[in-house]
């Protein structure tokens, strides 16, 4: 009950785009077809549950303050934390990389539907950002997998809100200066304002 | 051509000026023409979620001028022994350091500060600007160009978080850099007058209208036109 809560948290109430910034670049880039935002939301949610849970395991067992001392005893007082970063961030590529062979060998038709937004996953802040959090809020294991698949369905779900308004938006009349960014950044707060409405809910 | 003659005219050549009209504009066009977030769209990412406040917008603007300016001069430095092939892993690697040692500094000097700014100092590494100057500029040119690269468009990116910031704080809690404006404004009103702050402009949602207002303003005012 407590995973399924979290869950529901981390679609709505703490949304990644709405709550957090995180994965704006993506966000505003790749809102202008409904067809291949659900593609980079597949992805991200896909990257993000695989991304947690390792990251979990490597903070858990490597980084944190005495996480070692299942190696040797005398290592117990070792604190790598200062390498999170670096040690996330290799990892995310890494199982990026992983993943796209995976899927190129076994699924071909959604290797060509995701294209060029695989790689470039690396580098969303939202796939570190949802590491980041998990190390910060100290889940566990079952946790943080809940909490990447939740991120990551979040994520799916504002991009895709934001595409289909976007594809309405092109028989609009929108103000010279206010065309494209402008008038998405406008829209995205009144999103961000539906997305408000779920915060009262007590899970 | 004989190699004698190629070595005088290399000779010959005049050293650029330190500061000469071409570095200038390395260091202006970033600002408004080419300004990362209003035209570019970059760096929206981890931006705007410290910009509820003054002090740790500060904060963050110059830690990402810290790192977009290192970062170019290191990897215009390794330019030329970087294999294309790895090149993003190395960048990734150069400037996870780069905001590794920021946020130890922080850790160590501004305790607060680094509790307040929590994960966003680290998602300055997957800053899309960061990625995008290396990419765009520091690969391709001399290190002291592209520090004066790095350097214009981090102040392009702080330029614009710090005025969301103003109006954010101002408008949300009736203060500029903590002082309370709003109180003492409403004090010269008598006692019952009294502004009032709005809420919505500390939620997430108060930054995005106000960048895109932001936007309008700056696009109206240059002439760009998004098609």
């Amino acid at each position: 009950m407590e995973l399924f809560s979290l869950g529901i948290r981390s679609v709505f109430i703490d949304n990644m785009v709405f709550a957090y910034f995180l994965g704006m670049c993506s966000f505003l880039a790749v809102s202008k077809k409904v067809s291949t935002a659900i593609g980079l939301g597949a992805a991200v949610i896909f990257v993000l549950t695989v991304t947690v849970p390792v990251n979990w395991l490597l903070n858990e067992y490597v980084l944190k303050e005495g996480a070692l001392s299942w190696a040797m005893a005398d290592l117990a007082s070792v604190d790598l934390s200062f390498l999170r970063f670096i040690m996330f961030i290799a990892i995310i590529a890494a199982m990026v990389q992983l993943v796209e062979m995976v899927v190129e060998k076994f699924a071909p038709a959604l290797y060509g539907a995701l294209g060029i937004f695989l790689p470039l996953i690396a580098v969303n802040c939202a796939i570190l950002g949802g590491s980041l959090f998990m190390a910060q809020r100290d889940y566990t294991l079952a946790e943080s997998a809940v909490y990447g698949f939740g991120s990551g369905t979040g994520f799916c779900l504002a991009i895709v809100a934001l595409a289909a308004i976007r594809e309405k938006l092109k028989y609009s009349d929108v103000p010279n200066g206010l065309k494209g960014l402008g008038i998405t950044m406008l829209l995205t707060g009144l999103m961000g304002m539906a997305f408000m409405s779920f915060m009262g809910i007590d899970l | 051509m004989s190699a004698e003659t190629i070595e005088k005219a290399i000779e010959k050549k005049p050293a650029e000026a330190f500061l000469s009209k071409r570095r200038k504009k390395l260091v202006t066009d970033p600002l408004v023409d080419e300004n990362p977030i209003t035209i570019q769209v970059l760096g929206i990412c981890s931006a705007l979620a410290v910009t509820t406040q003054l002090k740790p917008t500060l904060v963050m603007a110059i830690s990402v001028i810290f790192v977009v300016a290192m970062s170019n001069f290191v990897i215009s430095l390794m330019r030329n022994t970087i294999p294309a092939r790895v090149r993003i892993i190395v960048q990734l690697a150069v400037v996870a350091t780069l905001v590794t040692l920021v946020s130890e500094v922080l850790k160590a000097f501004a305790y607060d500060m680094y509790k307040e700014l929590s994960v966003f100092v680290g998602l300055i590494i997957t800053n899309c600007i960061v990625m995008g100057r290396l990419e765009a500029f520091a690969l391709g040119n001399k290190p002291y160009d592209s520090v004066l690269d790095g350097l214009g468009s981090a102040l392009g990116y702080s330029w614009i978080i710090l005025t969301v910031a103003f109006f954010r704080e101002l408008w949300g809690s009736g203060s500029v850099f903590g002082l309370p404006v709003f109180d003492t404004v409403s004090g010269l009103f008598g006692p019952d007058f009294k502004l009032a702050t709005n809420g919505l402009m500390v939620s997430p949602v108060g930054a995005f209208i106000i960048l895109g207002l932001i936007i309008w303003v700056q696009r109206t005012k240059t002439g760009y036109v998004e098609h």
